[in-house]
């Protein structure tokens, strides 16, 4: 091994006294000074928002009140403005879109959580999931309106009601599809998370797996599939585009499942551009607001959920 | 007399309230290997990283006492200009994955913004490597990264890196404990030959390397110094009690 | 005592997971559906004129969605401007101090950010640009689009740095590189491949948005390269024609959803790739 120079002192000695031969010299403090100064700056945007929406929306909430949220007439060309057939079109669009998800969405969580953990089975589903996530609502919308409505007209015409094709229930449909991924991704990895042990006591008693995953597995993962369904729930109750195309855009309360109707993100997306008038402008802000509100208590909770059990980020 | 590079002069550091090394007086003689030793949690790896300033990176970390570079307080002086006069290699090799070999070696220079014109770049690169008893096997691939060698090349190529700077003190942290029996004796050679150039300490858990490598040792237990001496004496005519002990094995 | 006799068990043991497979490819339907339809009558709009030309007023053949996509590329730039330095910043505090009330309300933040409505942000942008300036821009669609990227940043750089070593860290330090630039110039890079996909994420994610840009970019049928004016987007495009009375219109929106969807999934697989070539191993 004589590839060294033995004697060799390095001619070239750093001159450790010279700090540095930049004229450009950040010192940590200012360094960290900027990090902080990032953080602040997300806080304050956000804090920024909520009272963006806030003041934008003082001139309805100093008119209406608190009867802002049970005011049945939306009726821009009166000025009354209530916020209840939207409130009523959100909830009934997100619950029902959520309890159709959840046939699909559980299944695909025990699915890639349980059964087919690896292996090409489990990539491809999960890729499917990515891409159904990866749609953007518009074209969810779009497929939606010149796919789905026609169908669900010949329904309607089966049924007896009247054919609008479009309506609380086609946008329900859309609604579904959209969310699977939300849920299903959160169920699959707490449903993952639950403890071998814990299932192989149970199969070395002498139970089937389709035992285990419902008397131990699905128990020990239920707070963590819980939390899922609040978010994709969070992510239905905000979801804009898809459900405007489809619901059919009516101010009243909608009577049945097959009525037009509207959302809190719907109607705001439909009438903002052509809003007169202080009033009717801080009425939409005022839905937004609520809209706001809504899903951030409904994310939070999920995110905690989420965290106690150890899965997620 | 050897003349002493490194002085530390009652030496405490804490974790918080906890002292992990209590009163230390040690005098490293420079040009020389000196090896510290101790069974595990006795201070030694707290020691060399108060010494090039590490330590206080930890939240909650405190030290007291001094220590003097060449009669300089390295306590009085900027933590960075400390750094760039005692060199550090690690247990695990941690070469910087996104650079190729050539860069890993003028790293300190790069990553300090000192510009060196590219020649100087050059044989600063060349005589490290050839320090470190690497050039031979890596000279046909300087631009290939550096993550790409073995461990033990890897190993060599931090010790170069460090090199590069020229330090004055070279603190090594069990440098061969995550390496074969052929890349460890290849290291435990370089050292030897090193000691010419710069001072060493090396912080070894392994007795027998100690005793093949070191010219003197210093045997810390739970954060006090025990014993210092030529390492020769020490192995084979311990002075405390303790030494006596760790030495044939009764702890670790 | 009462037990269930086995064979029953087994069967409904069988029964449960072949009905687990069914629901769960059951969900390759709609896929289907979309990615065939789109692609069906999204093609045979499709030419190289589509893709130069600007569309042409009501009754007139033809027309293309030249605007469309320039002013999606527009937007995206501009947001990627302000999201992309605010975002990797406070990815970098998140990754470095990980204690605390303030970090944890930061990450609060960064995770209700994430959440808020796409339509709140329109508004919000709205309030923030398209008033004070008095009229519908770029700017402020991308001001939204900044918003709602920023989120996804964030995580995504906090989240890969976190996963690099602290030997990495050391080792700068050992040598003597200061804080600032041992993070700039080692760990950031050690994690670029995280951050980038972070970034080509979010603009997937953006470049489809519409209820953002209703009431900020708002559309045009022009071409606009003045930021300062409204622009138009493919998904804004879509939206519109898609909902207009005209059949020439719905086929120009077919194409504009094949170019969307391409453009969209291009990127995913792009951001796949990226990371398994590109993942700094350590």
């Amino acid at each position: 091994m004589a590839d060294y120079s033995n004697a060799d002192v390095l001619a070239l000695k750093v001159d450790a006294k010279t700090v540095n031969q930049y004229k450009f010299v950040m010192s940590e403090s200012s360094f960290r000074k900027i990090l902080y100064l990032a953080a602040i700056c997300v806080l304050i945007l956000l804090v920024a928002i909520f009272f963006s929406l806030l003041l934008s929306s003082l001139p309805a909430i100093r008119h209406f009140g608190l009867g802002f949220l049970a005011g049945i007439t939306w009726d821009p060309v009166k000025s009354e403005f209530g916020a209840l057939p939207f409130l009523i079109g959100t909830l009934a669009t997100s619950f029902l879109a959520l309890i159709l998800s959840l046939i699909f969405s559980l299944p695909i969580s025990i699915f890639l959580g349980e059964y087919f953990r690896h292996g090409t089975a489990s990539m491809f589903i999960k890729s499917m999931i990515e891409l159904l996530a990866g749609i953007p609502s518009v074209i969810y919308g779009f497929c939606g309106l010149f796919l789905l409505t026609p169908v669900i007209r010949g329904l309607e015409t089966k049924v007896g009601v009247s054919p609008y094709g479009v309506g609380i229930f086609t946008a329900s449909l859309v609604l579904s599809i959209m969310i699977i991924p939300y849920s299903a991704s959160i169920g699959r990895e707490v449903i993952s998370l639950v403890p071998s042990d814990l299932k192989e006591a149970a199969l070395s008693l002498g139970a089937t797996r389709f035992e285990v995953i419902r008397k131990v597995t699905l128990p020990y993962a239920y707070s963590g599939i819980f939390a899922g369904i609040l978010l994709a729930l969070g992510r239905a109750l905000g979801e804009t585009m898809a459900v405007t195309m489809v619901i059919g855009n009516s101010n009243f309360i909608p009577t049945n499942i097959f009525s037009p109707g509207n959302t809190l993100a719907s109607v705001i997306a439909n009438e903002f551009t052509e809003a007169t008038g202080s009033l009717y402008l801080a009425s939409l802000i005022e839905l937004g607001l609520v809209l706001f509100i809504v899903t951030t208590i409904i994310n939070v909770i999920g995110k905690i959920i989420i965290r106690r059990m150890g899965a997620g980020v | 007399m050897e003349s002493t590079v490194l002085r530390i002069e009652k030496f405490s550091a804490f974790f918080g309230e906890n002292a992990v090394l209590k009163d230390i007086d040690l005098s490293i003689p420079r040009n020389k290997i000196t090896a510290i030793m101790g069974p595990s949690g006795c201070g030694k790896t707290t020691l060399i990283r108060c010494i090039n300033r590490m330590h206080e990176l930890t939240p909650d970390a405190k030290v007291s006492g001094k220590i003097f570079l060449d009669n300089e307080d390295i306590y009085a002086t900027d933590p960075i200009i400390v750094r760039r006069q005692i060199g550090m290699v690690f247990q695990k090799p941690n070469p910087f994955p996104t650079m190729s070999i050539y860069d890993n070696v003028i790293a300190g220079y790069n990553l300090n913004g000192i510009r060196l014109a590219k020649d100087e770049k050059e044989r600063v690169v060349e005589e490290s490597l050839r320090k470190a008893a690497l050039w031979e096997e890596v000279n046909g691939t300087l631009h290939r990264r550096g993550t790409f060698l073995s461990g033990g090349q890897q190993q060599r190529l931090c010790i170069a890196r460090a090199l590069a700077m020229g330090p004055a003190v070279l603190l090594l942290d069990e440098p061969t404990s995550a390496l074969d029996p052929k890349a460890t004796s290849h290291i435990e050679e370089l050292i030897l030959r090193l000691k010419d150039t710069v001072t060493i300490i090396l912080v070894t858990h392994n007795i027998a390397q100690a005793a093949r490598v070191s010219d003197f040792t210093a045997f810390l237990y739970l954060g006090e110094l025990v014993e210092f001496g030529l390492s020769e004496k020490m192995f084979t005519a311990p002075k405390d009690k303790k030494t006596e002990e760790y030495l044939s094995g009764k702890f670790g | 005592m009462r037990e269930f006799p086995i064979r029953r068990r087994i069967l409904a043991d069988k029964t449960f997971k072949i009905i687990i497979i069914l629901l769960s490819f059951a969900c390759i339907l709609p896929m289907f559906f979309i990615i065939f339809f789109i692609t069906s009558k999204g093609i045979s709009a499709i030419n190289w004129k589509f893709l130069t030309q600007l569309p042409k007023p009501v009754g007139e053949t033809g027309g293309g969605i030249l605007n469309a996509i320039i002013g999606t590329f527009i937007l995206v730039i501009i947001s990627i401007l302000f999201s992309v330095p605010l975002g990797v910043f406070a990815g970098i505090f998140l990754s470095e101090y990980r204690k605390g009330r303030f970090v944890y309300f930061t990450r609060l933040s960064i995770e209700i950010l994430q959440g808020i409505p796409s339509i709140v942000i329109g508004i919000i942008a709205y309030t923030w640009v398209v008033v004070p300036m008095g009229s519908f821009s770029a700017l402020s669609g991308a001001v939204a689009l900044g918003l709602m990227m920023l989120p996804v940043i964030v995580t995504a750089t906090g989240e890969t740095l976190k996963l690099i070593p602290d030997s990495l860290r050391e080792a700068s330090l050992a040598l003597g590189v200061s804080y600032p630039r041992t993070i700039i110039k080692v760990i950031l890079p050690a994690g670029l491949s995280g951050i980038v996909t972070g970034v080509l994420l979010s603009i997937a994610r953006v470049a489809g948005e519409t209820a953002p840009l209703l009431f900020t970019a708002f559309g045009s049928p022009f071409m606009n390269l003045n930021i300062l004016k409204p622009v138009n987007s493919l998904p804004l495009m879509i939206f519109n024609y898609a909902t207009s009375p005209y059949s020439e219109w719905h086929t120009l929106a077919w194409g504009a959803s094949f170019v969307l969807v391409a453009l969209v999934l291009g990127l995913n697989l792009l951001t796949k790739f990226l990371t398994r070539k590109w993942k700094v191993q350590f």
